[in-house]
């Protein structure tokens, strides 16, 4: 579990730029919660990640990770570091092996696995990111953009990390590309009962898609947290802050506002279809 | 305006430890004519030879078979490169990777001094480029302190410094928030329609695409489709099975012409659905 407890964040303390990036931000994330994180560029989305695996410490508050409490002197961050991956932005741009599979291997050799287990986590890992056997001894520069990004996501996983965070894991991704990462993220919730999967997006469509639930952060506050259709019905208020709903969304509640009967938690093309085709049945049999 | 005729490219790569020479097609036997004062979008899943054509507008690559003209510019006569990258400006993904200077206004004076413009006129053209992407504000600031949708201004700001005809922009908006991007966006729509600067925008963003006068799709090097994004995206199948998306309003259109909805297939954007749908539903369960 994670939680966080009156966490402030400033950056450049007693300098000309100092600025607050966040403000008493109070939140829990259960084990097993898949969380998607939105919030305009600047809100602290980033900044907040980087808390949850100690890379940053709170200025004041208290962010507790599995029971240890990271604010603590005595913390063993090398411990919360391993529990806590973190896969960032463009995490193509740190590969660096030979192949692919000396890549995957990186964090669980550092971590003193034998040479078995760092086997077995490897094609693990591999397998669950859907990279193929015979593309383990490539060299990963010969891949494509997607592959690339699932190899450095198949690096963090064999770790076996008890949080997984993804720093906007289908940036600059191509539709097919975007719908494999959103797909193994599913696939990897669904698998792992107790993980719990963070990642921070742009896309709402994506989060529609994929989140159970949604915090969104607005200038360094926690604005909203709850389910996707908690969130997704403020429309007006996440537009204020620079977000959006998905277009889908915003075209079935016009279609509200002109007095049609539709239901409230639209997310996705297929819901609306089916929506529309009772409406458009009920004409017909008039 | 830009033309390429039986435009080929090939990638050539060698192993290192063989020694063995691999050839790649790219670009196969392209011929396309882009007018002037044209906005057309390019798309493509990662891969199908969108960039590499993108290279091609102002001599970044070369052709290994074929010719491109940049305003009856040959980018194979070494005498005129100078000229073809004045006239053709490309703005990339990451705007930190192409900033230099410290300062907003530097920036935009770097091309420009490189040209050995004098400085009056330098003086000019920065006021008027930073002007025209609504930058001013932050003519002193260090490209560091802006958002990433104000830094790709900028980035385009130093292109427009060099009075270019043709703008290139290869996927300007992959790495910004849906705020940055319409800021983006609209500003490469106003200079199209205010400037009429010849733009071509690499995307893989449909909403982007949809709003082009022209959509070229790209596949393993080829054309596959050419025309107005109504025309483009009514090949809902073919997009998708090409692994690209087409505008969430657009695919519910074709769902629900599927199941027997009288609705027209060439929806584009959210007020053609809601207009199109009031006509069938009309005013069901009102």
């Amino acid at each position: 579990m994670i939680k966080a407890e009156n966490v402030c964040y400033v950056y450049q303390i007693g300098m000309p730029f100092e600025r607050q990036a966040l403000k008493n931000i109070n939140l829990e994330i259960d084990d097993g919660s898949l969380v998607a994180i939105i919030g305009h560029t600047g809100s602290g989305k980033s900044t907040l990640i980087q808390h949850f695996n100690a890379l940053v410490k709170p200025t004041s508050g208290k962010i507790e990770i599995d029971g240890i409490n990271v604010t603590s002197k005595d913390a063993d961050l090398k411990l919360v570091r391993r529990k806590v991956g973190i896969v960032f932005q463009y995490p193509e741009h740190q590969l660096f092996e030979e192949t692919v599979y000396k890549d995957i291997a990186f964090g669980p050799k550092n971590m003193g696995l034998s040479d078995e287990e760092i086997d077995r986590r490897v094609r693990e890992s591999a397998k669950m990111l859907g990279i193929k056997e015979k593309h383990l001894e490539k060299s990963p520069f010969d891949l494509s953009g997607g592959q690339k990004r699932r190899v450095a996501i198949a690096g963090v996983l064999a770790m076996r990390p008890s949080v997984l965070i993804l720093d906007e894991p289908t940036a600059g991704l191509d539709p097919k590309g975007r719908d494999d990462i959103l797909e193994i993220i599913k696939k990897l919730h669904e698998k792992n009962e107790k993980m719990i999967i963070i990642f921070v997006s742009h896309s709402m469509e994506d989060v529609a898609k994929t989140a159970e639930k949604v915090i969104v952060m607005n200038e360094g506050h926690v604005e909203m947290m709850g389910t996707v259709d908690e969130v997704f019905s403020k429309s007006k208020k996440l537009q204020e802050i620079g977000l959006d709903v998905p277009q889908i969304t915003r075209l079935t509640n016009k279609l509200k506002d002109a007095g049609y009967d539709l239901p409230d938690n639209i997310y996705t093309v297929e819901e609306a279809a089916e929506a529309i085709k009772k409406l458009a049945g009920g004409v017909r049999n008039v | 305006m830009i033309e390429t005729c039986n435009l080929s490219f090939i990638y050539r790569k060698e192993d290192i430890d063989t020694g063995k020479v691999t050839e790649e097609l790219a670009l196969k036997d392209l011929s396309i004519k882009i007018e002037k004062g044209s906005f057309t979008a390019v798309l493509g899943h990662n891969g199908s030879g969108k960039s590499t054509l993108a290279k091609h507008f102002n001599a970044i690559l070369l052709p290994s078979g074929g010719k491109v003209y940049i305003n009856g510019m040959d980018t194979l006569d070494e005498k005129k490169v100078f000229n073809i990258r004045q006239c053709a400006g490309m703005v990339f993904q990451n705007p930190d990777n192409q900033m230099v200077a410290a300062m907003v206004e530097d920036e935009v004076a770097f091309a420009p001094e490189n040209l050995g413009v004098s400085p009056k006129e330098i003086r000019r053209r920065v006021d008027e480029c930073l002007a025209a992407v609504n930058m001013t504000k932050y003519a002193f600031c260090s490209p560091s302190q802006l958002s990433g949708g104000q830094k790709q201004r900028v980035a385009i700001a130093a292109v427009l410094a060099m009075k270019p005809d043709i703008l290139v922009l290869d996927e300007p908006t992959a790495m910004l928030d849906p705020m940055g991007r319409r800021e983006v966006m609209e500003t490469i729509k106003r200079l199209n329609r205010e400037q009429g600067i010849t733009v071509v925008l690499i995307t893989h963003y449909m909403d982007e695409a949809s709003q082009a006068d022209r959509t070229i799709v790209m596949d393993d090097g080829e054309i596959v489709l050419d025309g107005t994004p109504k025309e483009v995206f009514k090949n809902v199948e073919k997009l998708k099975a090409l692994g690209l998306d087409v505008p969430q309003v657009t695919l519910l259109a074709y769902e629900l012409r599927k199941s027997g909805i009288n609705i027209p297939e060439d929806i584009l954007t959210e007020d053609e659905c809601f207009d199109a749908l009031n006509n069938v539903l009309g005013g069901a369960s009102r």
